[in-house]
């Protein structure tokens, strides 16, 4: 609740700012008390009950100072601020580097070394208030530092595009890439595929799509059926899957996509499970929850990546005259991935210079006007959602070959949660964004594995929290597709 | 009341024909049988006091409501249109286009997007449907050099050459105001109905318009068809007049014969009709003469 | 007949839990314009502080069925509505006139906040009540099945009734309710009018979660099981009543609930209970498409 929208003032209100830290802390005392205090056990026949009612009036006070604490701030007192997180924070960490944290009511270490982080944060933005008296960091000046990285970002991206692909062309060989990290990578670039796709449907064309992962799987089961059934080969059937994708989102996308934003939502995700729902009970055809194996892997252009190959073929490290090693196929899959990423990439900055993505864009900012100018709304967005599911299918293929193996459980909402909240935090329509967006969202969880149960809980609050710092993403500008003055300048964001 | 079945006859070889339109919203009538006609290089004028169905007229005729009765007739050179039957983007391709009454631009686009937007399906179809944009044809090239020069021809005659690079939504009032004829003018329009164009502009702004909207009926030869609250606006530059009054035509005629029409000044005015005009509106009146 | 009779008993229980929290979605859609997402983990909260309170009424000693079972409702109800606050004041209120999708993402992200945090504080494996509510009687019985009908049912059915007419009366008698609607009209004029616009937001998340809390309690009752995932899958249900019967109208939310429920039950009793989640969407999606506005809903009319 740090979020202040009154003007910085040097006079403190005692009696209000105690009501409203004591509102804050009675508020954190009745969300904790039940489900912090009373946990249920198992027993046999019925349920038990621990009680944890030190750490729910610990959640209390913490509450209490926090409020306090940010009160104080805003009020222009740092210096006692500044003292008394300084100190918590110091206890706190000593506490948890001298192994003495028993004593302290909240038994998990993560939730502590989180409250210190906090404790350090206050402590530094009281430092910040203390350096710059006037401090108040409003909220539209934050926005305009955001802009202006935004509009660095994109004037970068000139050089930092290049760059970008040259570092991750040579990302194989770079020392600290072993196998974990490979593998990290490929799921990494898969996301930022996907988030490629749904930045066309969600960025540009503005059509909120809540069941995206459907065609994420409509493309993996499409492969692997193709594969398993017609022994169609990787190259065959990834266009193929792509294509069968696609049909599936403008068959859906048909008869919804004249809805309003929020109720598209809906509906996108009433689809969205639908689909799993089909692929969970059609046993005969998708094979229910046990899910596909035995899809083939690719092989480099007909060389497989095999220590001995079938009689008669040979494979990749007899192609190249090496020898074999299990990381030649992972780094193969991880240029496969590229360079499918980056084509839907080229695909979508070039897209935007036409008039159908100029006609995305210009019904994501008003239908009403698009139609009086003579453009169909409902066949621009139907190209715009099956464009964009054709490449969640391609992706959804990949998917299928690395993992050899396809259940309906890698294909829940949560998924396309991910793929959203990816492009909506990135900044919506900023191709830059994604890729800083499946970073932070993919890449640095699975890096931080210690984290464990406390990912996902993470991951919502990110979001909540992104959401509100930042409305429209990080990296939200956008620049002209085309300019009339050559010599044009950068606008100030209006 | 003058009789509407003059002004339909009148009308036959009108470009845009308006026969019998009522339009019913559940019991509430919001134009009753209202029948005029539009002509090639005229400015037809539709005006009424507030809540007259204006512009309930405007969203029929664009495709966004459907007419109870009645029927929209666009006579173009290959044959009459029937607008009633069309969807709103159909009747914009046909060469209907429009302004909003409350600003409609691509308000996070550029200037010049917007003007490139509204040349979309000649674009489309010179884009082989963005296929021969993907691969950056000499012939999509060509096209939208094309289609550049015609915003550019646009932005000149609006003034807003040297902004075309900023986005729409950071332009002053007046200037979005004449972005938006621009940008109906850029689908290359055979009627361009304008809703209240100069509703908050200042005496200017006001004044440029009315050269704006007189250049574009002399020199491009086309059909306008406006609602306006400012008499200025209507008195000045108004070939014909239609006046609205709880969803019935009152009056019609040039707009002299309208400034007269004791039937008009009643709807503006109120019942009693010795009452004097008060000096404003007199003025407002008598400005066109 | 005595089976579809069965059935019928069945669904108006099930369609009772589905209005209850349906009404949430409306009161809110209702007045912001928003779909609260996180509703649904809202309901699963009350359905987990009803199984804790439930518990901990057990070991204190308190088994004297009514005064446990008001208890348990009140204490849902409170607690439950402090989440819808909450929720409120944290993920929503700081994006209110941003754009449509920034609340929707940012519920989707407190709806898996709530739901990991209460799989991290209570467990991830399924919650177990024993019978609360037992027994019943046989209606009829013909062709050699017998209709029961449980006193559960009986108090499921009744207690929305109740509720419902309580909280309509409400709605129309009170200042507060007053408020409501007037918001519902027009938020930025009833603020000049001096309706504190922001109590009022926040009063119908406390409504509609003390509600939600209800529909949580009743559903530990019936099933006698809570799991941390509940709250998804009803939130969806529930909307999808509230959009049947009208989206921001109170009798609507109910009509759609009881729908619903009698969807779910009758398809799963005469087609494949596999596809009973199948159904509810197809019905959703049939719904906006046909007729966005619900079955009480008022046409909205396109303001060009």
């Amino acid at each position: 609740m740090a979020v202040t929208t009154l003007p910085a003032q040097r006079t403190l209100d005692v009696p209000a700012v105690l009501k409203e830290c004591g509102l804050a802390a009675f508020v954190a005392f009745a969300l904790a008390a039940p489900m912090v205090g009373l946990e249920t056990l198992p027993l046999t026949g019925g349920l038990g009950i621990n009680t944890r009612f030190g750490a729910v009036a610990y959640a209390a006070v913490l509450v209490f100072f926090g409020r306090l604490g940010f009160a104080l701030l805003r009020a222009g007192y740092p210096v006692p601020v500044l003292i008394a997180s300084l100190v918590f924070a110091a206890v706190l960490i000593s506490l948890l580097l001298t192994g003495a944290d028993q004593i302290l009511p909240f038994k998990s270490l993560i939730l502590n070394w989180f409250i210190a982080l906090l404790a350090v944060v206050i402590t530094v933005r009281a430092a910040w208030a203390l350096h710059r008296p006037t401090a108040e960091m409003a909220a539209r000046e934050r926005e305009n530092v955001m802009d202006r990285v935004g509009i660095a970002v994109l004037r970068g991206a000139r050089w930092l595009g290049p760059l970008a692909i040259a570092v991750a062309i040579a990302l194989p060989f770079l020392p600290f890439a072993d196998r974990r990290f490979l593998d990290l990578a490929i799921l990494v670039m898969t996301y930022v595929m996907l988030g490629w796709g749904l930045n066309i449907v969600v960025g540009l064309a503005g059509l909120l799509d809540l069941g995206y992962v459907a065609f994420y799987a409509v493309g993996a089961y499409s492969f692997a059926l193709l594969a398993l059934h017609f022994d169609l080969g990787f190259w065959v059937s990834l266009p193929l899957a792509g294509l069968m994708a696609a049909g599936a989102g403008v068959l859906l996308g048909f008869p919804v996509l004249r809805l309003r934003g929020d109720y598209l939502a809906i509906v996108t995700l009433g689809f969205g499970e639908m689909i799993r729902i089909i692929l969970v009970n059609w046993y005969s055809f998708t094979n229910g929850p046990d899910g596909l194996s035995g899809i083939p892997r690719p092989s480099f252009f007909g060389f497989p990546f095999t220590r001995r190959p079938a009689e008669g073929t040979m494979s990749f490290h007899q192609l190249f005259d090496v020898d074999f090693a299990s990381i030649q196929r992972i780094i193969f899959l991880y240029y496969v991935i590229l360079v499918l990423a980056l084509v839907t990439n080229m695909f979508t900055l070039r897209l935007r210079k036409l008039p159908l993505g100029r006609a995305w864009e210009a019904l994501r900012e008003d239908e009403v006007a698009c139609r009086s100018l003579g453009i169909n709304p409902t066949n621009t967005k139907l190209t715009a959602f099956g464009i964009g599911a054709m490449f969640a299918g391609i992706a959804g293929s990949f998917f299928a070959t690395r993992q050899g193996f396809i259940s309906p459980e890698s294909f829940t909402f949560i998924e396309s949660a991910i793929i959203l909240s990816i492009v909506v935090l990135g900044g919506m329509g900023s191709q830059i964004g994604v890729v800083v967006a499946a970073i932070l969202l993919i890449g640095m969880p699975e890096w931080f594995r210690e984290l464990g149960q406390f990912r996902m809980l993470a991951f919502g609050a990110g979001m909540v929290l992104i959401m509100i710092w930042r409305p429209r993403g990080l990296l939200a500008h956008r620049d002209p597709t085309i300019r009339l003055n050559r010599d044009g300048d950068f606008e100030a964001p209006g | 009341m003058s009789a509407d079945a003059t002004t339909v006859t009148a009308g036959d070889a009108a470009l845009l024909r308006v026969e019998h339109l009522t339009i019913r919203f559940g019991g509430l009538i919001a134009v009753d049988d209202l029948s005029f006609a539009a002509q090639d290089r005229e400015i037809t004028a539709l005006i009424g006091p507030n809540g007259a169905g204006k512009t309930t007229v405007f969203n029929c005729l664009t495709g966004f409501y459907k007419p109870s009765v009645g029927r929209f007739v666009l006579n173009l050179a290959d044959g009459p249109r029937y607008l009633e039957r069309m969807e709103g983007f159909d009747i914009a391709r046909a060469g209907v286009a429009r302004t909003f009454q409350n600003i409609r631009l691509f308000t996070g686009m550029s200037v010049l997007e917007n003007l490139l937007a509204a040349q979309h399906n000649k674009l489309m179809r010179a884009s082989f449907f963005a296929l021969a944009g993907l691969l950056n044809l000499r012939s999509y090239r060509r096209a939208e050099a094309e289609a550049v020069e015609l915003a550019r021809y646009w932005l000149d005659r609006i003034g807003l050459s040297d902004r075309a690079d900023i986005n729409a939504g950071n332009l002053p009032y007046g200037d979005q105001r004449r972005l938006e004829i621009a940008r109906a003018m850029c689908i290359e329009p055979v009627l361009l109905c304008l809703d209240e164009p100069a509703a908050g502009l200042n005496v200017r702004e006001s004044a440029e318009l009315n050269a704006l909207l007189a250049y574009i009926r002399d020199e491009h030869r086309i059909a306008l068809l406006l609602i306006e609250h400012d008499m200025s606006v209507v008195m000045e530059i108004s070939d014909h007049v239609v006046v609205l009054d709880y969803g019935k035509q009152i009056s019609a005629g040039s707009p002299a014969e309208v400034r007269k029409d004791p039937a008009v000044i009643r709807a503006y005015l109120g019942e009693e009709e010795d009452a004097e005009l008060p000096p404003i509106i007199e003025k407002d009146l008598g400005e066109g003469s | 007949m005595a089976y579809f009779l069965q059935q019928l008993i069945n669904g108006i229980t099930l369609g009772a839990i589905y209005g209850l929290i349906a009404i949430g979605y409306t009161m809110v859609y209702g007045i912001i314009g928003m779909i609260n997402f996180a509703h649904g983990e809202i309901y699963m909260i009350g359905a987990f502080i009803s199984v804790i309170c439930f518990t901990a009424l057990g070991l204190l000693g308190i088994t004297w069925v009514p005064l446990a079972l008001l208890i348990v409702l009140v204490i849902a109800m409170v607690f439950t509505a402090v989440y819808g606050w909450t929720v409120e004041r944290i993920a929503y209120r700081p994006l209110r006139g941003s754009s449509r999708l920034a609340p929707l993402i940012s519920a989707i992200g407190m709806s898996i906040f709530l739901q990991n945090d209460v799989q991290l504080l209570q467990g991830a494996r399924i919650k177990p009540l024993q019978p609360v509510i037992e027994g019943g009687f046989i209606l009829t019985e013909m062709d050699g099945f017998a209709v029961h009908l449980g006193y559960i049912q009986i108090f499921i059915v009744f207690l929305t009734v109740v509720l419902m007419a309580l909280f309509s009366v409400f709605i129309a008698r009170t200042d507060i309710g007053r408020a409501q609607r007037a918001c519902e009209q027009d938020r930025t004029m009833a603020g000049l009018l001096g309706v504190n616009v922001d109590r009022t937001i926040s009063l119908a998340f406390v409504m509609g979660a003390a509600l939600a809390a209800v529909a949580g309690t009743m559903v530990v009752l019936y099933y006698g099981v809570v799991h941390f995932y509940i709250g998804f899958l009803a939130g969806i249900k529930a909307f999808t009543a509230a959009v049947l019967g009208g989206i921001g109208s109170l009798p609507g939310a109910m009509l759609g609930g009881l729908l619903i429920g009698l969807i779910e039950v009758f398809w799963s009793a005469y087609f494949t209970i596999e596809y009973k989640d199948v159904a509810a969407y197809s019905i959703l999606v049939l719904v906006l498409i046909f007729r966005p506005t619900g079955l009480l809903g008022k046409p909205e009319v396109e303001k060009v």
